[in-house]
């Protein structure tokens, strides 16, 4: 049960992600943290070019616990090519059904960082923090 | 996901068989057995390791007892009915307020006022005895190891008087050095607020010199006494603190009650905090008279089984030998030292152990704190990771969070020994499958 935790594709997530790192432009982006866990996260998409109400792609950047970066790069990997909307409308129960194991409550806050954080950036309607603070894609 | 408790069971008669690997006084072994909660596997076959003893301490039997025996014998109000119940629930409840006040050297028993722990404690200071004398364009002096409790009181005073903070800083490796202090006080300094053992680090504070030289200003000195009087490092009798701010769950007693221990004449210049019954001696619908020390400042029903308990384990530390239990706590954090520098990648924070008590701040290369935490749980090692209410602190160390691994008088080395073999595994979990993270 409490291996589940971490398993392999969970680290290879927090450690391999191909979505980690930054899109040459972004469209939408936002930053936030966990303040008592010290866990940041940076997340940013570009929208496709002929259908600008769809995700094209998405990335993260930022550092902490491994249930917090493995959900930020599950995240990348499911909205790229989903609608906006769609995305907007994402929940928890989505986020915790991606990550496949059960989440404590002082766990939750480390796995609905990232989905928090795109809402933020769809919200906002900015690119947020410009390229180049974190590490390349 | 279920977490199993065992639950709470008495400990057999024989001797617990403990291969230690520093002396520890047969009596520190034989102690174990009044804590019940140390006996029990946090799931089936693995046993509970604790070492967050600087969150909350284990309750020995003495003290379960005394509140279950209020609660099951003389469940009464204090200071109001003339019952027997209500006469042997007032006094069980004011001596454990005699009791306290002998633990920490006070003069007089009045200078003991209950609260909910060291944060209402400071809250208290700040909104009564600072509101009341403080004005804008005083300083008060605290320092970068602060816990949140005493920082935030401050900061909410200094926003709404326009008082102005200022902060000592710490060395590289975690001390407060008197000199630091003195650089940042000053002519305007009226309030000097530091804590006695830093609950991050485990730096020891050295009060007697920042208590000399902020006196030397006319400063008072507040000290936040929440890990540094379960260790017993602080008696009122010798050092001359103007207010001591502590928590009874962090010495063996019960959650809800804590203290504020104030010299007589800065309580009696006080204004209550908070108004209520109890804390008036005679009241007409235009104003009230204030009742005498302490209770001007305990309005309302105060939690009187917690206060009991506490006087219960404060008789429970008194009857310790604190010599030896001092020299065991240094011992294990020595033996810590030495056992955790054996594992590869652990970073211990804050001075060597001469400088400091039984707290151990962790930084684990490739494993992030909460990891860690969770991945010592499956061992049973319990232990605390965050930023333990000191956000300032790890903005100073550089580090987003940090695991804590804490001890008391019923730890031992083998309870490090099970710690240093958790924190291997999870290295060899997280950081040994690295590094695949492109660069």
């Amino acid at each position: 049960m409490d291996d589940a935790f971490y398993r392999e594709e969970l680290l290879d997530h927090f450690d391999s992600s191909p979505h980690r790192g930054r899109l040459e432009a972004a469209d939408l982006g936002a930053d936030l943290d966990n303040p008592l866990c010290g866990d940041q996260i940076h997340f940013e998409v570009a929208l496709d070019a002929e259908d600008p109400g769809r995700i094209a792609a998405a990335r993260f950047d930022g550092h902490g616990c491994v249930i917090s970066q493995a959900a930020a790069s599950i995240l990348a990997e499911q909205v790229e090519g989903r609608p906006i909307a769609e995305a907007r409308a994402l929940t928890a129960d989505h986020m915790i059904q991606w990550l496949g194991i059960p989440l404590t409550p002082a766990r939750r806050k480390c796995g609905l960082l990232a989905l928090r954080t795109l809402h933020r950036a769809i919200d906002q309607g900015t690119p947020g923090a410009p390229a180049g603070s974190g590490s390349p894609a | 996901m279920g977490r199993r408790f065992s639950g709470i069971i008495p400990r057999p008669a024989h001797p617990r068989t403990m291969a230690t690997a520093v002396p520890t006084t047969p009596a520190l072994d034989d102690l174990r057995a009044d804590f019940p909660a140390l006996d029990q596997e946090v799931r089936p076959g693995v046993r509970l390791t604790y070492l967050d003893n600087a969150a909350t301490t284990l309750k020995p039997w003495p003290v379960i007892r005394a509140v279950q025996a209020f609660d099951a014998e003389y469940p009464a109000n204090v200071h109001r009915g003339i019952h027997t119940l209500s006469e042997r629930a007032t006094e069980a409840y004011e001596s454990a307020r005699e009791k306290v006040a002998r633990f920490i050297g006070a003069a007089e028993v009045e200078e003991v006022v209950w609260t909910r722990g060291t944060t209402e404690a400071i809250n208290l200071i700040a909104q009564s005895w600072g509101r009341t004398f403080l004005k804008e364009g005083d300083e008060i002096v605290l320092s970068d190891l602060e816990h949140h409790a005493n920082l935030i009181p401050w900061q909410m005073l200094a926003k709404e008087r326009g008082v102005v903070l200022r902060f000592a800083e710490i060395s590289d490796d975690g001390r407060l050095e008197p000199e630091a202090v003195e650089r940042v006080l000053s002519d305007r300094t009226r309030v000097v607020a530091v804590t006695a053992m830093s609950n991050v680090l485990g730096t020891v504070v050295p009060l007697e010199p920042i208590v000399a030289m902020a006196h030397d200003r006319g400063a008072i000195v507040v000290v936040d006494g929440a890990q540094g009087v379960p260790h017993r490092a602080i008696d009122v009798g010798r050092l001359p603190v103007d207010f001591l701010a502590f928590s009874g769950h962090k010495m063996c007693g019960p959650t809800g009650i804590g203290v504020l221990y104030g010299r007589r004449e800065l309580l009696e210049a006080m204004p209550p905090a908070w108004g209520g019954g109890s804390m008036v001696l005679r009241v007409s619908r235009e104003g009230a008279e204030w009742n005498e020390l302490p209770y001007k400042f305990e309005p309302g029903t105060p939690p009187i089984a917690q206060a009991i308990g506490l006087g219960a384990a404060v008789d429970y530390l008194s009857r310790l030998d604190s010599e030896a239990v001092a020299s065991h706590e240094r011992s294990l954090m020595e033996y810590a030292h030495r056992r955790l520098a054996e594992v590869g990648g652990v970073r211990i924070l804050g001075p060597e152990p001469e400088y400091k008590g039984g707290i151990l701040g962790m930084d684990v290369e490739g494993v992030h704190p909460h990891d860690l935490a969770q991945l010592l749980d499956r061992h049973g090692v319990a232990v605390r990771a965050g930023q333990h209410c000191a956000m300032p602190l790890h903005h100073r160390l550089g580090l987003p969070a940090t695991a804590r691994a804490s001890a008391y008088l019923y730890n031992t080395t083998d309870d490090f020994d099970r710690l240093a073999e958790a924190i291997a595994d999870a290295r060899r979990l997280l950081h040994d499958r690295r590094p695949r993270r492109p660069a």
